[in-house]
């Protein structure tokens, strides 16, 4: 067999191997029911969930927890299907936060708490202006 | 008033240019067609006077679009939505390209100009190369076209009116309406970098058509050796400066952001690296080529390549297709249509012409020896084109799920967790590979190997490699395995190639951009492995105690934060830090004033000094007025260090209406490390102040007593005649109050005021946000010679903040600058060779 095609079986191999990390490491969109059932079934691989902050009646956001040293926080996140879950972040509650239309969590769950690693937030109007007054 | 002139001026300039590039497209095109050569020479007479007509409309856009800008027209979208009347001449001129119509028409600019370079450097290769660049020119004067046919959009003009954009109830009452003030730019723009890294990032980018453009040149004319030459020095500039811009955009996001760092693997940034990756690899197959003729045909889809993926880079970033994936993510225009047929027409038209073409495209069928120059570079041209495989599959994951949706399927495949972790697993070893082979090929590439011959060259780099790097992980105590490696592997690249440039420089100086750039290449890879892997979070606060009411609390997590009391000394690692509270940056760069030494004014950017300031240089009078940059709150944090040194530093953030805390690091630059500090949490001006239940306290002249644990006295009760500029009326009786606090690093006086008229008492309390102490004189009891305080506390002013320290991060910058250096010299002999050939009537 010619050189060429050695390498270029090895290339091929390399480019495969990438593709089958890539989607062994991809995370994905889940609900915190199918997170919880990940979690109780020992998958403790980060996901991602998409829901909105506990609003009440008037709006306000309800269920945030700051600690005492107001180094992280504990909130209350509604899923794509209604479901409430608690959710422990271990950082400073950012300053938007409360502001966020869309919450994303990327994290899992630990017992019955969800432990977020990383939090992005949709805000309204982040870059771009709705009105003018 | 409304100055509609200046903008239907402006928007006929963007349809003559697109009108223009059109027709360019025509006289270029058959240009190059013509056999005749009298006819041809007046297409392309035609063809470059229709280009110039349209490079002036693009001027002309450009000059409008900065005149609106400038000028406050606020009555224009683009001017309302990006800038504002206290901004700062630099930063107009980002507000430019913050908004994505503005960053086209950046890249337009570029694209212009460096038209107008290749009409005058170039003979043989005008026509069809124009031909091409007045096809992009087309496309991308149509994405700021802004024209409505029926429910189709054609492109976002940047001249469009506000009322026109917003719908919005002020215009329903006044069509004429101008608002007084723009809503600003992004602060976290509002960088010295942001006004050079967009530039330099497009003109990376724009130069990435040329190699492209004489390559399907090439391909079409059938001439398909000889654009190799000219498309060289232009590849290799092409590459120099979208790597500047690449590295600005790192450097602007670690002066600038908090993630702590300067490259966080985030969708945006690896669109931009993955061209620059294929570029790399495009120039070393194109070096090959004109050494030796071989890979050909890899130079041809390599240069393809790094435009096309450009072009998907554009569609990724601009068409919302990235959602909530990227910080970085551009208002979605609603051109994804319009950026996904940029993106297919040029990728149809590369694969069809490769396709037609192929079989006639010269190769060699001779084996690639293991021991030849060729073997070497290629091996690297291939592992660079890998690392970019790398990083786009996972980068495209949005763009996965848009495609299965949009054929009715459902996907909820999201990017990795830790994207960071993810990809540094794979591209270690790649920067691996691609060192050690950088170090070896240079060898390869000087000297004829023999076999034989390789041990004794190779030797001497060999063991002054390994001699350092066992030097390095000793003085830095490295036991990771990998980092060793890297170590290694780095350090190789830059003692053998050092070698090199020693040999090459006795010959001829102007040779050795290669082996200049190698060397700068092992120094950013060092530099990056040591600043991020030994990246250290030094306000680790490992006390435990993090919950009081712990039913659920998770355990185990170190907290990287730091909570700071004003004037309360805290220990962290080697340093003890103090927060000094909050100041104002003084514009004109004279320094940093203490925030409760001034007073506010109507200006935000104003304020008056309220009592004498004593600084390094100068002294501030009560009454002076100052010019501050008013949105922006310094924190100073004082750090002391074990052996006694001192130093302060202003982390920065900005409370914004829409976006919330946004926090800048202040960095501590060491020669051999950086202190990077940010605040995370600071108490939220805008959020009302909770006060404790008031206390009453009875207290006397000169007697010690505690407000919110600091010791207080009452020094005076005066007689005033007015009360906070209010001169009293007849009858009135008022009293001013004096109560001196001692804090912790200094002094604070309080004064409020009571005051009696027709037998009412009124009382105007005075507060310190800072102590956390609010009081007013409650009563007055004249028989015991006292009076009666009333008080209120709250939280004493704190900061949360976070430092990081970067070890070796100038080992980064300055190998930056010696890549660059090196891709100059090269720059410079690879354009020469293409000058002196077309002076001989060659090209």
């Amino acid at each position: 067999m010619k050189k060429s095609y050695i390498f270029g079986l090895v290339v091929i191999a390399a480019a495969i191997a990438m593709i089958i990390s890539t989607a062994g490491d991809a995370s994905s969109y889940v609900t915190f029911k199918k997170a919880q059932d990940m979690a109780l079934n020992g998958d403790n691989t980060k996901i991602h969930v998409v829901g909105e902050l506990k609003k009440d009646a008037t709006g306000e956001v309800v269920g945030i927890e700051k600690s005492n040293d107001k180094l992280s926080f504990y909130f209350t996140m509604i899923d794509e299907n209604g479901q409430e879950q608690k959710v422990f972040y271990n950082e400073p509650m950012p300053a938007d936060f409360l502001r966020s239309e869309q919450v994303v969590v990327i994290g899992s769950f630990n017992q019955k708490l969800f432990v977020a690693d990383k939090i992005l937030m949709k805000c309204p109007s982040k870059y771009q202006e709705t009105t003018v007054e | 008033m409304i100055h509609a002139t200046i903008g239907d001026i402006g928007h006929l300039f963007v349809i003559i240019s697109f009108v223009t590039a059109l027709i360019s497209i025509i006289n270029f095109f058959f240009s190059e067609r013509e056999k005749n050569g009298l006819k041809k020479e007046q297409w392309l007479k035609n063809g470059t006077a229709t280009y110039i007509v349209h490079g002036f409309s693009v001027f002309g856009i450009v000059g409008i679009l900065f005149y609106i800008i400038y000028n406050h027209y606020f009555e224009y979208f683009y001017a309302w939505n990006h800038s504002s009347t206290t901004l700062p001449v630099q930063y107009i001129i980002s507000s430019f390209w913050e908004g994505q119509e503005g960053s086209f028409l950046l890249w337009l600019f570029w694209n212009t100009l460096l038209g107008f370079i290749i009409l005058k450097t170039n003979k043989k290769w005008t026509a069809s190369v124009m031909t091409i660049f007045s096809i992009v020119q087309a496309f991308l004067a149509s994405m700021i076209l802004g024209v409505v046919i029926g429910d189709i959009k054609i492109g976002s003009s940047p001249f469009i009116l506000l009322r026109d954009a917003m719908d919005a109830p002020v215009f329903q009452l006044n069509p004429d309406y101008v608002p007084e003030d723009g809503t600003g730019l992004n602060p976290l723009l509002q960088n010295y970098w942001m006004v050079i890294h967009p530039p330099t990032l497009f003109l990376g980018y724009a130069t990435t058509l040329i190699p492209f453009a004489y390559v399907i040149a090439g391909l079409w004319k059938k001439d398909y050796k000889s654009w190799v030459r000219p498309a060289l020095p232009w590849a290799i500039f092409s590459a120099a400066i979208l790597g500047l811009g690449i590295l600005m955009g790192g450097y602007w996001a670690y002066e600038t952001l908090t993630f702590g760092g300067y490259w966080n693997w985030d969708p945006v940034e690896n669109a931009s690296f993955v061209p620059w990756l294929i570029l790399v690899a495009a120039i070393h197959t194109m070096i090959t080529f004109k050494k030796n003729s071989t890979a050909l045909k890899a130079s041809i889809i390599l240069c393809m390549s790094v435009f096309l993926m450009v072009l998907y880079a554009t569609f990724l970033v601009r068409s919302g297709v990235l959602g909530e994936s990227s910080v970085h993510s551009f208002t979605d225009l609603g051109l994804s249509g319009q950026l996904l047929i940029y993106f297919l027409s040029f990728l149809i038209i590369s694969i069809a012409l490769a396709i037609v073409r192929w079989k006639e495209v010269p190769s060699t069928q001779k084996e690639v020896e293991t021991y030849s120059r060729e073997f070497w570079i290629f091996m690297g041209a291939t592992v660079l084109c890998l690392a970019a495989f790398q990083i786009i599959i996972p980068t495209s994951i949005p763009v996965y799920n848009a495609l299965i949706e949009a054929f009715g399927g459902i996907s909820n495949i999201a990017p990795p967790a830790d994207q960071v972790e993810f990809y540094t697993k794979w591209q270690t070893w790649f920067a691996v590979a691609i060192a050690i082979l950088s170090g070896t090929g240079q060898f390869f590439w000087w000297n004829k190997m023999e076999k034989n011959k390789i041990k004794q060259a190779l030797l001497l780099p060999i063991v002054i490699s390994l001699a350092i790097t066992a030097l390095i992980i000793t003085l830095m105590r490295v036991t990771n395995i990998s980092y060793i490696i890297v170590i290694l592997a780095g350090t190789y690249t830059v003692v053998a190639n050092f070698k090199i440039l020693l040999s090459v420089i006795k010959g001829n100086y102007k040779l050795s951009g290669g082996a200049i750039a190698h060397i700068g290449l092992g120094m950013v890879l060092l530099g990056i492995l040591f600043s991020s892997g030994y990246s250290n979070v030094i306000s680790l606060n490992k006390s435990g105690l993090i919950f009081s009411k712990a039913e659920d609390a998770p355990e185990g997590f170190n907290q990287e934060n730091l909570a700071l009391f004003i004037n309360d000394p805290q220990t962290m690692n080697e340093y003890t830090l103090t927060y000094k509270g909050r100041y104002y940056e003084i514009r004109g760069g004279e320094g940093f004033v203490k925030a409760s030494y001034l007073n506010d004014t109507k200006d935000p950017n104003k304020k008056v000094v309220n009592q004498t300031i004593k600084k390094e240089e100068s002294t501030l009078e009560k009454g002076d007025s100052l010019h501050v940059f008013g949105e922006n709150t310094y924190y100073r944090i004082d750090y002391v260090k074990e052996n006694g040194k001192k130093f302060s530093l202003f982390p920065r953030a900005q409370i914004n209406p829409n976006m919330g805390l946004i926090a800048s690091p202040d960095i501590k630059r060491d020669l051999l490390k950086d202190l990077y500090t940010h605040v995370s949490s600071v108490p939220d001006p805008s959020q009302e102040v909770e006060w404790s239940d008031p206390q009453e306290m009875e207290v006397t002249f000169e007697e010690k007593f505690f407000l919110n644990d600091y010791v207080a006295v009452l020094e005076a009760v005066n007689r005033v005649d007015e009360v906070d500029g209010l001169t009293l009326q007849q009858g009135d009786l008022a009293v001013q109050a004096i109560i001196k606090i001692y804090g912790k690093a200094e002094t604070y006086t309080l004064k409020p005021y009571y005051l009696i008229r027709e037998n009412k008492a009124a009382r105007i309390p005075a507060e310190n946000t800072e102590l956390g102490i609010k009081l007013n004189v409650q009563s007055i009891n004249p028989e015991q010679n006292s009076f009666t305080l009333q008080v209120r506390t709250t939280q004493k002013d704190y900061i949360i903040m976070k430092a990081i320290e970067k070890p070796m991060i100038n080992l980064l910058w300055i190998g930056t600058l010696v890549l660059m250096f090196g891709f100059g010299m090269a720059i410079y002999r690879r354009y020469s060779e293409f000058y002196k050939m077309r002076n001989k009537g060659m090209e």
